[in-house]
């Protein structure tokens, strides 16, 4: 509770003088995310080699909701910061800014971009907020909103087709393409960011379950005299 | 476990969508002129088809769009997606009318397109 109460409060200071690097420093030493707890158990998990398949979780990635119509004036705006919008499920653009934007529907948008080490709004939201001026439609923060796993490895595709229904073989879904989908009844933004990398994207209040769920499934990749058809 | 298509994302699992009831029910043009027994049929009154039946579905999982789907109520079988505000395909007909040959004995290669077939779509 003291510790809730410290990192609001100086979340709250470091809003109010920002630019202040060392306190900046201090709230951001005092972010958690929400598999923080995994991480050792994500090392000892992976598993090296041919078989291999690698698990950590990539904290505090800068996510925006955007609901705009895409062919709109609005729309045409919001794109031009971020390289076009999305047209098609499994399209990602991705702008300047070096932020990916993925398709969630026709007029709904993920967009995801690094931790940018900054405790307060950041100056993607800012820019996409003037861009929708009072235009029809949204933009909000949504970065606490999910955590990112980031599954790598020859077998990184095999763990997940134990429980997701979505086709992810290469000929469906090619590196660079992102789907919304279940993996294990858990919804997850599933982004393919290489041809042995996928970025999953489950709701914070999930990381534990989904965390522990996909070391489960690595388990038998690090057992000996087995094989993977 | 049934894979639905999706008119926006594509083949997902079953688990992904919610069922939303029987297409087509339009709202009555003018409700005030609705005896009580009318109203009630409205919103209560359902088809109870064995067979193909035209429904809605919500991709609750996905990208959270209504659409609307030709399910076959024995087989489960999905016969048509559609989307929401698009008029019913002559599915109903048309894939009832289509199937019914499977049932009967194959025809042989010369009968195949009997040119008395003027039924119509
Ligand atoms: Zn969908």
């Amino acid at each position: 509770m003291w510790l809730l109460e410290k990192q609001y409060f100086l979340m709250q200071k470091g809003r109010a003088e920002m630019g202040n690097t060392a306190q900046n420093t201090e709230v951001l030493a005092l972010r958690r995310s929400p598999a923080h707890h995994l991480w050792t158990d994500f090392t000892v998990g992976s598993v090296a080699g041919e078989r291999g398949v690698t698990l950590r979780e990539v904290p505090f990635q800068r996510m925006v909701g955007i609901r705009v119509d895409p062919t709109s004036e609005v729309g045409t705006r919001i794109g031009e910061l971020t390289g076009g919008l999305p047209l098609n499920s499994g399209d990602v653009t991705t702008g300047e800014s070096g932020a990916a934007v993925l398709w969630l529907a026709p007029d709904e948008f993920l967009v995801v971009a690094p931790d940018d080490g900054e405790p307060g709004p950041s100056a993607l939201v800012t820019s996409l907020l003037e861009a929708l001026g009072d235009g029809a439609g949204q933009v909000i923060d949504l970065s606490s909103n999910r955590t990112t796993f980031e599954l790598s490895g020859p077998s990184a595709r095999a763990v997940l087709e134990k429980s997701c229904a979505a086709d992810l073989h290469p000929r469906t879904i090619a590196a660079g393409t992102a789907i919304t989908t279940e993996i294990n009844k858990i919804p997850t933004v599933l982004f393919k960011s290489a041809d042995e990398t996928f970025q999953l994207f489950p709701r914070s209040s999930f990381a534990d379950y989904l965390g522990r769920w996909l070391l489960d499934g690595m388990v038998e990749f690090a057992a000996e005299g087995t094989s993977w058809p | 476990m049934l894979l639905f298509t999706c008119p926006n994302c594509g083949p997902r699992n079953e688990t992904e969508f919610h069922y939303g009831g029987q297409a087509h029910v339009a709202y009555p043009e003018s409700p005030g002129e609705l005896s009580d027994r009318e109203w009630a049929e409205y919103l209560f009154y359902r088809e109870n088809t064995k067979g193909l039946f035209a429904e809605r579905w919500v991709h609750s999982a996905g990208c959270r769009k209504w659409f609307n789907m030709v399910r076959d109520t024995v087989s489960y079988e999905v016969k048509a997606v559609y989307r929401i505000g698009e008029l019913q395909p002559e599915t109903l007909e048309r894939i009832a009318s289509a199937t019914e040959p499977e049932q009967a004995q194959p025809l042989a290669p010369a009968q195949a397109n009997p040119t008395t077939a003027s039924e119509g779509v």
